[in-house]
């Protein structure tokens, strides 16, 4: 299957990617990993008129953690976060969810940025910015734009990023001093979108949760962010079962999944709860580092 | 812009230039310009892995690249794994192992398994599983393919020796 026909244009500073987006007067769409675009350029859902091919750009594959961010340029490849030592190291949660993206062939050439700018609520790594509070900075012709990944979701395969915009790089708060976190996902097979998966960050003095944050993936019509859950924990201590149960009780009842392949609503709902508590747990242990 | 562009890559080491529409796929450019057909088409939807090659070492999808991407770029496909000498040691596991029913995902699985033994030369059976999960085989012969790593491992281990 091919794509309609389109101009292709492979920049070699992000300078000339905008100009090129902003001659493309909304028919352009960036290309980065391609790994979502393509498939759905093949299927002729999307028909962009010019491609802007970002792989020729140098410097946008920083993979660092400098001034207490770990930095994730638009072109680090979802393998990269597998396969950093950082990232395992420090956060875990990230590590946990490049296992999980799509399949190793795809994890080679896919890109965290751009799976961000896609727009999926089916995407993990839209429900860990949001659990990690990322910072989504992007350029455009009027210079330099910072998104929140909170709200950076507008509706399904919608996002706040301009048409004239660039995603260039996440930032992530590196992780304070008793920071634990964990992603956890349920798939049908290797590939599949997630039947649901929850990413939790929590902070601990000594056993009592001081912060956290809760994402959900897939189950509603955007990635969700769980605030109220998360708010129920703060004060309690992570050992607390009946806390715990709260937050996964409250993580499910505002999760909106619907009934498809991949299980009844009651089904993914329930998910939801038990794998609320799970990765709450495993943070738990991770921040008192008991578990790698 | 959406004229033909000249695409230059290096094919398993050899130079070799197409001219190709920039919405040419990978795999497209591969077997019908530079008519290596050992590489396969499956799916076509980023499912199977039927197509996967190596660009600059990495396995990918060549269903899922543009050919204009592999521009300047270095390239394997199945047609570059034997040697003067013969048989690549993968290429002798999945035969003496009966890593392959049908044969139409093992172009893919070649190459993804080359990848693997460059970057982890004694995989476990849980390593190589992970590191196949993105190549389909729908005889199912997994069992023989594993097999078949086990055995490219240990025959380049012996080489290396």
């Amino acid at each position: 299957m091919l794509p309609s026909t389109f101009d292709y244009v492979a920049p070699t500073s992000l300078d000339e990617a905008v100009q090129a987006l902003a001659a493309g007067a909304g028919d352009a769409k960036i290309m980065a990993g391609g790994q979502s675009l393509l498939p759905m350029m093949k299927l002729r859902l999307a028909s962009p008129g010019m491609i802007i091919d970002l792989n020729g750009i140098a410097g946008l594959d920083t993979l660092e953690e400098s001034d207490g961010m770990l930095r994730i340029g638009a072109l680090v490849r979802h393998a990269d976060l597998e396969n950093s030592d950082l990232v395992r190291d420090r956060y875990p949660i990230i590590h946990d969810a490049a296992q999980h993206v799509a399949d190793p062939l795809i994890r080679n050439r896919g890109t965290f940025c751009g799976s961000l700018a896609h727009g999926d609520p089916a995407g993990d790594w839209a429900t860990v910015a949001t659990t990690l509070g990322a910072e989504l900075h992007a350029v455009g012709p009027n210079g330099a734009v910072v998104h929140s990944a909170h709200d950076f979701q507008t509706s399904m395969f919608e996002t706040q990023l301009g048409m004239d915009q660039i995603l260039v790089e996440a930032r992530i708060p590196a992780p304070k001093a008793g920071q634990g976190s964990a992603y956890l996902k349920i798939e049908r097979k290797v590939g599949d979108y997630a039947a649901a998966a929850v990413g939790v960050m929590i902070v601990l003095d000594g056993t009592t949760v001081t912060e956290a944050s809760i994402g959900l993936t897939n189950v509603g019509p955007l990635t969700i962010n769980a605030t109220d859950a998360a708010a129920s924990l703060v004060g309690k201590s992570i050992d607390d079962a009946a806390a715990l149960e709260e937050a996964g009780r409250l993580a499910a009842e505002i999760s909106e999944p619907s009934s498809d392949l991949r299980g009844p609503e009651e089904y993914k709902r329930d998910l939801v709860r038990v794998l609320t508590k799970r990765a709450l747990r495993t943070a738990g242990a991770r921040a008192q580092g008991k578990e790698a | 812009m959406s004229d033909k562009v000249m695409v230059t890559t290096t094919v398993n080491g050899e130079e070799c230039e197409a001219l190709v529409e920039p919405r040419t796929l990978l795999v497209h450019m591969i077997r019908e310009s530079l008519h290596l057909t050992g590489t396969h088409i499956g799916c076509d939807t980023t499912s199977c892995g039927a197509c996967t090659v190596l660009l600059d070492g990495r396995p990918v999808k060549s269903c899922t690249i543009l050919a204009v991407q592999a521009n300047g770029r270095e390239l394997a496909t199945v047609e570059g794994l034997e040697a003067a000498d013969g048989l690549s040691p993968v290429q002798e596991g999945f035969k003496e192992e009966h890593g392959l029913h049908c044969g139409y995902c093992t172009p893919g699985m070649m190459m993804t398994v080359t990848a693997l033994l460059e970057e982890n030369p004694n995989p476990s059976e849980d390593e190589i599983r992970k590191a196949i999960s993105g190549n389909l085989c729908r005889c199912t012969g997994y069992v023989n393919i594993i097999k078949a790593v086990h055995y490219a491992a240990k025959k380049k281990e012996g080489a290396a020796a």
